[in-house]
């Protein structure tokens, strides 16, 4: 990814910032011009909590350029009612599950830009807590 | 709008053609389709060219393909330009060229849709085939362009209580037709057992859910009702329609609907007149398994999360109520991505005049096309009637 395109996302990458919807209370990631519900124009920065569940998820055995395999990326179902498409971390494709709790964290996501820079944003997670309470059982 | 019609229908064969360039393959296509339209470069009025094309600037480092197949094959100084729309541009540049001749604009044009995916090595070009998803939160996360399928199916398996071996029936049916089709890719048969037993690409897609890399061109000439001729054996455009849906998946409100086929489809029908139950084949875009099952619930052939079941009882295999992808399919006779809806139409066009052989659904006279891009972001689906 070139730098002016990284710099751009660095919100959403970074903190999963969205949007709000002033006029419909409606909540959206990724940031778009308009409200995806009904249309308006009037959005302020949302973060999301950064917790929701698996909804689907696949293993990628031939990365595209610049991507190191095998890794997980799944559909994550955010608490707030939004998905995401990301990376999952920590974790093998065997122990995955449909409705897997999980949260997000910021990681690495392409081992070096074409100019040497590393590429950071949000991939998802285990729960801790589950994790933790799975350990202790 | 006035009617349109295919008077030319031409294909190279789909495999690795290492010996040919994009100038090569796009070329031998079109002079195929014009011969076949009785009609001559360079000797005979042709209004415009239009390429279907995804790749060309990710993995052949060539745009402005407009001018360079205009050159090759003999048609300058005519009005040419590239139709992009990532897997459905060989659909797209269909559209473009009827729609030229429908607006009264142009009598006679021709689409073409090539693509040349061996002229890089694989991991670019998985990064090229990505580059139809959402760059910035899909492909930048490295989703590649079969993980998204996957996450498609995954779902559909989850919600529907389906297994891998229930996809089996399309892919079994698409080699068994390509089998009998000298231009496609893959010549062999396969089997359940076959299908199981193949390594897992993507889980849960397996390399027998998915099509193959390969290159090929697909052309065909498009005429208004004036420009029609005594020798033509002309296959009527009863409509084409274009739809789109969100770039990411993450998006969709349901994901299991594919909301661009959907609606083209709808539209479709409505301008054609005709109903599922009136079409006598389906060309469908079955890159992936689970892309043909969607396209097929999004068509109407099937409820939603049925059409699996529908496959179990053989309704879309050859001689069942709606035979699918009677030439091998994306699956079997290959899919050069951006060229594969061309394919599908000049099928599609040897079905309806009773010319395909080995393959010939009997009595085929009503067609539906479907080609589709970006897993359901874009679709192109085209009524044929001969």
């Amino acid at each position: 990814m070139d730098l002016p395109r990284y710099h751009r996302l660095t919100a959403p990458y970074y903190r999963l910032e969205g949007q709000r919807c002033a006029a419909c209370d409606a909540v959206q990631f990724p940031p778009r011009t308009s409200c995806g519900a009904c249309r308006g124009a009037d959005l302020k920065p949302y973060r999301f909590s950064g917790r929701g569940t698996v909804y689907s998820f696949a293993e990628v055995s031939q990365p595209p350029r610049g991507f190191v395999g095998p890794y997980v990326v799944a559909l994550v179902e955010l608490e707030e009612g939004v998905r995401v498409t990301a990376q999952l971390t920590d974790i093998s494709a065997e122990e995955v599950e449909i409705g897997l709790p999980v949260e997000m964290v910021t990681r690495r996501l392409q081992e070096k830009g074409p100019h040497g820079y590393l590429v950071y944003g949000y991939k998802f997670r285990p729960c801790l807590e589950r994790s933790a309470a799975r350990r202790a059982s | 709008m006035k009617d349109v019609f295919i008077i030319g229908a031409a294909q190279t064969p789909v495999g690795e053609h290492w010996g040919l360039g994009l100038r090569e393959l796009g070329a031998t296509a079109i002079r195929a389709a014009l011969a076949d339209a009785g009609l001559e470069a360079g000797t005979d009025r042709i209004d415009a060219l239009f390429v279907g094309n995804m790749l060309g600037g990710a993995v052949n480092g060539q745009e402005n393909l407009g001018a360079l197949l205009a050159d090759a094959a003999g048609l300058l100084p005519i009005e040419a330009w590239k139709v992009e729309a990532a897997c459905a541009s060989g659909g797209a540049a269909v559209r473009a060229a009827a729609l030229a001749v429908a607006s009264g604009a142009q009598d006679v044009a021709v689409a073409v849709g090539i693509e040349k995916m061996t002229d890089t090595v694989s991991d670019r070009l998985a990064a090229g085939l990505a580059s139809a998803s959402d760059g910035d939160f899909e492909a930048s996360h490295g989703l590649s362009f079969t993980a998204l399928s996957a996450l498609l199916m995954r779902r559909y398996m989850h919600e529907t209580g389906a297994s891998r071996e229930d996809f089996a029936p399309f892919a079994v049916n698409a080699h068994a037709s390509a089998a009998k089709n000298a231009n496609a890719m893959f010549r062999e048969p396969i089997s359940v057992e076959d299908f199981l037993r193949s390594p897992l690409v993507a889980a849960p897609i397996g390399i027998l859910d998915a099509a193959p890399v390969c290159d090929g061109a697909a052309a065909v000439v498009l005429c208004s009702r004036e420009a029609l001729a005594a020798h033509h054996r002309p296959i009527r455009i009863a409509a084409s329609a274009a739809a789109t849906d969100t770039i990411g998946l993450a998006g969709r409100g349901d994901l299991l609907t594919l909301g661009a086929a959907r609606s083209s489809a709808e539209k479709a029908f409505a301008a054609s007149g005709f109903g599922p139950k009136d079409i006598h084949f389906f060309e469908a875009h079955d890159a992936f398994t689970i892309i043909t099952a969607l396209s097929l619930e999004a068509c109407g052939f099937a409820p939603r999360g049925e059409a699996l079941k529908r496959a179990a009882h053989g309704c879309f295999a050859v001689g069942g109520c709606v035979p699918l992808s009677t030439c091998g399919g994306l699956k079997g006779r290959g899919h050069p991505v951006g060229a594969s809806g061309t394919y599908q139409i000049v099928e599609a066009t040897a079905q309806l005049r009773g010319a395909a052989g080995a393959n010939q659904v009997p009595g085929a006279r009503v067609a539906l096309t479907q080609s589709i891009g970006g897993h359901g972001s874009i679709a192109v689906t085209h009524v044929l009637e001969g």
